[in-house]
């Protein structure tokens, strides 16, 4: 879990952040509201996040709280996985 | 009549009624009226004058409508700009304009502060949020209410209330220019044939920059509505949930939203029973699709209809309609007259194949600045002095008059419900080093009605990845303009004077994909 942010943040830069915009975006950064990731992107993000962390994203947690930015990933994932775990 | 005259109509008739949902704000017309109000001064102040044209460069909000009303107010042009674009082509928009002002917000920063860098025309830059910087063209956003008289320009109906950038073949965008007229004329015709009411609420997770988008406010402000912003459709859950909250009446989409809505197993869980229509254009529905939201909205009715920028909307297919004929797009709508015609201009019969031709009070008044392109849509009218709009798209009509969409005559994709140009996104290939041709052609897809796929031949010697041209891609054009696929091949087949044949490739990729 120590890396969770650090391996988001370089899925997120090597696939949505290209060129010049490569620069550093904050932990807490709304990827919406900068436009980091659009529509299509949420999914692959989605896509990712299950498969890296051998979870399910469930409907009803595919909201904005959860993943627009790295901090609510972190924390979503930590939620996640300590449910898993018990 | 002009296009503002709507919505001042429905401030003065219920102030206090709720114009706008953004979130968890809420925006009465009265407080619309008034930050419509203190910009129009504000850009007013700055000599924003009858005929200048305004970029308007947002993500849905306030900000948006409220720059629109005020542009409009002191008889300037505003200019949607979508806000994915990037700098360079919002440059090439602001410059080919000669746009005078830039309303925007500080999210999009990277991309203005780089395009202001080559646009000269534009002296006064209104930025929604706090910002540093030192372009003195920045002006404070005037949140404070000022009551001082606005100098009420001499606009008349001709006068142009937007223009609104689309895809060309050429690879440069053209500006739509619309008169109020041409804005206020379709605005009429397209909510009387969904009969909107002023106690609907409207779902719009359109871009408003988009033409689709911009009418669910013109029209649900023309009547007094209430019009629910969402700023995109990334999570259909959250939107669902704000439908629930809002008692939304009103759903507008494009098939990839009605696609996602259709992938989630939840989506019965929603007390959706306010919903009374849903409607849809940019792409066409398949018919499993038209099927199966019916099914999942027996409450609502479904419009299918057919549009272009450059006269707003053209088709509507009754809903009594879509059970006898649900591959149509229907027939003109109110106040207009469609055709079809043949490679001569002559008109056609019920039960042929031609070019679309509309003539109503709708149609643009041109590409700005483009006389060429202009010529080549804007043709003369069965009246003197008239214009008439070539679509460019191919029809069929069946015995009763009925359209369905055939082709479009250009080589223009259609894909997530937006326009690209394929030699856009060829430039921007062409661009990257070692590569040495590319055709780019769009190809069928279930969900994005047409996905695109870019075949690229190397100079000798280089090595490149689909990765790398695709991230190549996302440096410079809006992300849904980015290949979904990306084949590199030893040479492209070329007609007999060089140029690249694009007709086999369409082709090649469908018979692959279906082996």
């Amino acid at each position: 879990m120590m890396n969770t942010k650090a391996t988001i943040r370089r899925f997120v830069e090597d696939n949505f952040m290209m060129g010049s915009r490569r620069s550093a975006f904050a932990d807490n950064a709304s990827f919406m509201e900068h436009h980091i990731i659009d529509s299509t992107g949420f999914l692959e993000l989605i896509t990712f996040i299950e498969e890296t962390f051998h979870i399910t994203v469930e409907e009803d947690e595919m909201l904005p709280e959860n993943l627009d930015n790295l901090d609510a990933i972190h924390a979503y994932l930590s939620r996640k996985l300590e449910t898993a775990v018990s | 009549m002009l296009l503002h005259q709507h919505f001042l109509d429905s401030v003065a008739r219920h102030p206090e009624h709720t114009a706008l949902v953004c979130g968890e704000q809420r925006y009465s017309y009265a407080d619309v009226a008034q930050r419509t109000h203190a910009l129009a001064l504000a850009l007013q102040r700055r000599g924003v004058h009858r005929g200048d044209r305004v970029a308007l460069f947002f993500d849905n909000g306030v900000e948006f409508v409220a720059g629109l009303y005020a542009c409009l107010s002191i008889g300037a042009v505003f200019m949607p700009v979508n806000p994915l674009t990037k700098a360079d082509k919002l440059a090439f928009m602001l410059s080919d304009a000669r746009a005078s002002a830039l309303l925007t917000q500080a999210a999009l920063a990277d991309v203005w502060q780089s395009a202001l860098q080559t646009s000269a025309s534009v002296h006064s830059v209104f930025v929604s949020d706090a910002i540093e910087s030192d372009d003195r063209r920045l002006q404070p956003w005037p949140n404070e209410q000022d009551d001082a008289p606005l100098a009420t320009p001499a606009t008349i109906d001709q006068d142009l209330a937007a223009i609104i950038y689309t895809s060309g073949s050429t690879g440069f965008p053209k500006g739509v220019m619309l008169s109020h007229l041409n804005m206020v004329t379709a605005a009429n015709s397209v909510s009387s044939y969904l009969k909107l009411r002023g106690d609907d609420t409207i779902l719009c997770a359109l871009p408003l920059a988009f033409d689709y988008g911009l009418y669910q406010v013109l029209m649900g402000f023309k009547l007094g509505a209430t019009v629910v912003l969402e700023a995109n459709f990334s999570f259909p859950v959250k939107v669902l949930d704000t439908m629930v909250r809002e008692r939304v009446t009103v759903f507008p989409g494009v098939p990839t939203m009605f696609a996602s809505l259709m992938t989630l197993k939840s989506l019965s869980q929603f007390d959706l029973k306010q919903l009374r229509l849903i409607t849809n254009t940019a792409a066409a529905l398949s018919e499993t699709h038209i099927q199966r939201l019916r099914a999942l909205f027996p409450q609502a009715t479904l419009y299918s209809m057919y549009g272009l920028t450059e006269c707003k909307r053209v088709t509507y297919l009754p809903p009594e309609q879509l059970d006898i004929r649900p591959t149509s797009v229907g027939r003109g709508m109110p106040n207009e007259e469609v055709w079809l015609v043949d490679d001569e201009g002559r008109r056609l019969p019920n039960g042929s194949v031609g070019e679309l031709v509309i003539r109503g009070s709708h149609v643009m008044r041109g590409y700005w600045e483009r006389p060429v392109e202009t010529a080549q849509r804007l043709k003369p009218g069965p009246l003197p002095g008239e214009s008439v709009l070539y679509s460019g798209d191919l029809f069929r009509t069946d015995e009763e008059g009925w359209l369905y969409f055939v082709a479009r005559r250009d080589d223009i994709i259609k894909t997530r419900g937006e326009k690209v140009s394929p030699r856009e996104v060829e430039n921007a290939i062409q661009s990257l080093p070692g590569v040495h041709e590319v055709a780019v052609v769009g190809v069928d897809d279930e969900v994005l009605g047409q996905a695109i796929k870019a075949f690229i031949t190397l100079e000798p010697g280089v090595q490149l990845t689909a990765r790398d041209v695709k991230q190549h891609c996302l440096t410079r054009l809006e992300a849904f303009m980015a290949p979904q696929y990306i084949q590199f091949v030893d040479a492209l087949p070329k007609t007999d004077t060089g140029k690249i044949k694009k007709t086999g490739l369409a082709r090649g990729h469908a018979e692959r994909t279906a082996a």
